[in-house]
């Protein structure tokens, strides 16, 4: 079982979105960096199923791939912590758009692989493109499903096993209150959701691997696509400045009759 | 005549939301475009003629100002044919715009059509301009909303999906010159073996708890709640209410509560009319998931925190204290 997770390098921001005094990007002087939870939980995912495949006498292992700054090596050893064991850094010097990144994905998986298995996570934070996936997935010429919250692998045929052949997925997904679910055969892409899982904290000795481990990386030339960003701003809420209805268990007079007022006490 | 395609999702009563402010948008590129009308692509098993679904549908598009109403019967939800068929209508329409609400769906069959012909997918739109025949300029939300983003897209034809919570929704006012129910025109798509692979089954709605994307009030929990044991109170305070229960990231990345619960930008959207966060900070990623609430009520013990410059009303205090009191006092009321 071999599997590639996909995850990009985003900054940390908390409280507010400050950016640069040219306003052409976020101001990260002050962020530390993380991937989306989506794909925390993506490498985490594929983390379990290769766990799986080898107590079961199998063989499997978890590639994990970004495109970005030289700084993403970061990134790809979080994964590692938590159990990936081989890394790959496309390293680009600006940011790319989700055609030329699915591109240049297709690439690498298709020299790197085959892989069994292709995860994304749902969208990414900043850009909520939520299209790499799918693009890899029809330049690969793989069935793709998107936004799972549960991911099942079942042995295909009666004599097959997990170590075997390969499985068979079943993917579920929320829709409107309604629960979806998606058979397809591997290989596939699928992309995940925070939820499908709770990521693990990674152990010391997985830190300890995460320090030492091997950073594959290739550079790669700008590839422009048709869209451009011409600005950034962040939007201007009113910040209201909340009206203190008072301190600790005696603000509770003043909650009730908010309450009230609201309309929603009987 | 150019046409903008709306690609829409409906249930049992008609349009849904997102849908319609979807096709609001689509109305504000086409109105801009002179020349231009909007046209609506419904794919599912939407019985033509006379039945009550097609005549919501019908009349629902004539309010919106749609101009022509096309219909793709088709079983159950398969992304790829879904898109295989709003790409052929929207060729034989010779759309210049193809248009779906940023929803799940939506999203998924944009971004198969824009694989499909190899087009660029702009995600979460609020606004777009077209100025000359292959440039368009657009408004987008980036980090769920948190960062605004003006781009120019170089594009005969732009594939776009809306942020559907910087756009209301709105009818067309003044009368229109089109019929008060719009027909439905059957369209059948040429659908390869392949596209049909991946279709999705659909269990029977479950019923549960009051669900927290549509609940009237939520009662969110933080990190400050301080473990397990401090949510009973929050259980407690939206049952009172007839609302739900939710929490933050940390909440759930430590544990306590399960992500089903989780709202914000990688959770869920909810939009109540009273957002309670008690013990949470305000991370913009917090706050992407309920910025829509009417009313949201802030209680923790730093004064200083962001969430207390975004809510209406605040109680600076702990609440462990704060909750147990207040469930007191309510429940003497009776
Ligand atoms: C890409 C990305 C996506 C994310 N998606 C989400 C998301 O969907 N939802 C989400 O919630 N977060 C999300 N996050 C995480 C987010 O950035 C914050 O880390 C998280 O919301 C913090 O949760 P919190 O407010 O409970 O905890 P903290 O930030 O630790 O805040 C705890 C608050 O409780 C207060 N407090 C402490 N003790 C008490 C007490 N006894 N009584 C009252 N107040 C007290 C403190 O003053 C503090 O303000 C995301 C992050 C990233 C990078």
């Amino acid at each position: 079982m071999r599997i590639l997770v996909c995850v990009k390098r985003i900054p940390m921001v908390g409280g507010r979105i400050v950016l640069t005094p040219d306003g052409g990007q976020i101001d990260t002087s002050m962020l530390g960096f993380t991937v989306s939870p989506h794909e925390e939980c993506a490498v985490e995912e594929a983390v379990r199923i290769v766990e799986a495949v080898r107590a079961k006498g199998g063989s499997g292992e978890v590639t994990v791939l970004t495109l970005g700054p030289p700084e993403a090596a970061d990134q790809l050893r979080d994964a590692v912590a938590l159990g990936a064991s081989k890394c790959v850094l496309l390293e680009t010097d600006r940011e790319w758009g989700p055609i030329a990144t699915a591109e240049a994905i297709a690439q690498e998986a298709r020299e790197r692989g085959p892989f069994d298995l292709l995860l994304f996570g749902n969208e990414a934070a900043d850009s909520g493109d939520f299209q790499v996936g799918i693009r890899v997935a029809h330049l690969l010429d793989l069935p793709v499903v998107t936004g799972i919250k549960g991911l099942a692998l079942e042995p295909s045929g009666s004599a097959g096993s997990l170590a075997g052949s390969l499985p068979r997925a079943s993917a579920r997904r929320e829709y409107r209150g309604v629960e979806e679910s998606f058979e397809l055969g591997l290989p596939a892409v699928v992309t995940v959701k925070e939820g499908i899982n709770l990521p693990r904290y990674p152990s010391l000795p997985g830190r300890m691997r995460a320090k030492k481990a091997v950073i594959d990386s290739l550079a790669l030339g700008w590839q422009g696509e048709a869209l451009s960003t011409e600005s950034l701003r962040v939007p201007t809420v009113e910040r209201r400045r909340a009206e203190l209805l008072g301190r600790g268990a005696e603000a509770v007079p003043a909650l009730v009759a908010l309450l009230e007022s609201l309309g929603l006490l009987s | 005549m150019t046409q903008v395609l709306v690609l829409v999702e409906h249930d049992a009563d008609g349009l849904i939301d997102s849908s319609r402010r979807a096709v609001t948008f689509a109305r504000g590129l086409a109105v801009a475009n002179a020349n231009s009308k909007v046209a609506v692509c419904v794919i599912g098993e939407v019985p033509t003629g006379g039945a009550e679904l097609a005549s919501a549908i019908g009349r629902q598009a004539a309010e919106y100002g749609v101009a022509s109403l096309h219909v793709v019967p088709f079983t159950g939800y398969a992304p790829l044919a879904w898109a295989r068929a709003l790409g052929q209508l929207a060729d034989s329409l010779s759309a210049d715009a193809v248009v779906a609400a940023g929803t799940d769906r939506g999203s998924e069959v944009m971004a198969h059509l824009g694989a499909i012909t190899g087009e660029e997918m702009v995600a979460n739109c609020f606004a777009v301009s077209r100025s000359g025949t292959h440039e368009w300029h657009l408004t987008r939300q980036r980090w769920g909303g948190s960062l605004i983003e003006e781009a120019w897209l170089e594009a005969g034809r732009a594939l776009l999906t809306v942020a559907t919570d910087a756009i209301p929704p709105a009818s067309v006012v003044e009368p229109v010159a089109a019929p008060l129910e719009l027909e439905l025109e059957a369209y059948e798509p040429q659908l390869a073996d392949g596209d049909t692979s991946v279709v999705a089954t659909e269990s029977p709605e479950q019923a549960g708890g009051v669900s927290l994307a549509s609940a009237r009030v939520v009662v969110s929990g933080g990190r400050g709640v301080g473990g397990v044991e401090g949510f009973s109170v929050i259980e407690q305070l939206a049952a009172y209410f007839g609302g739900a229960v939710g929490v933050s990231r940390a909440v759930t990345s430590l544990g306590w509560r399960p992500h089903s619960e989780q709202v914000g930008q990688t959770g869920t959207r909810v939009t109540p009319d009273l957002y309670m966060a008690c013990g949470i900070s305000g991370a913009i990623q917090h706050l992407a998931g309920c910025q829509s609430a009417k009313t949201m009520i802030a209680i923790n013990t730093d004064g200083d925190a962001p969430i207390m410059a975004r809510a209406d009303y605040a109680v600076i205090g702990d609440v462990n204290e704060v909750l147990p009191a207040l469930l007191e006092v309510l429940r003497a009321r009776g």
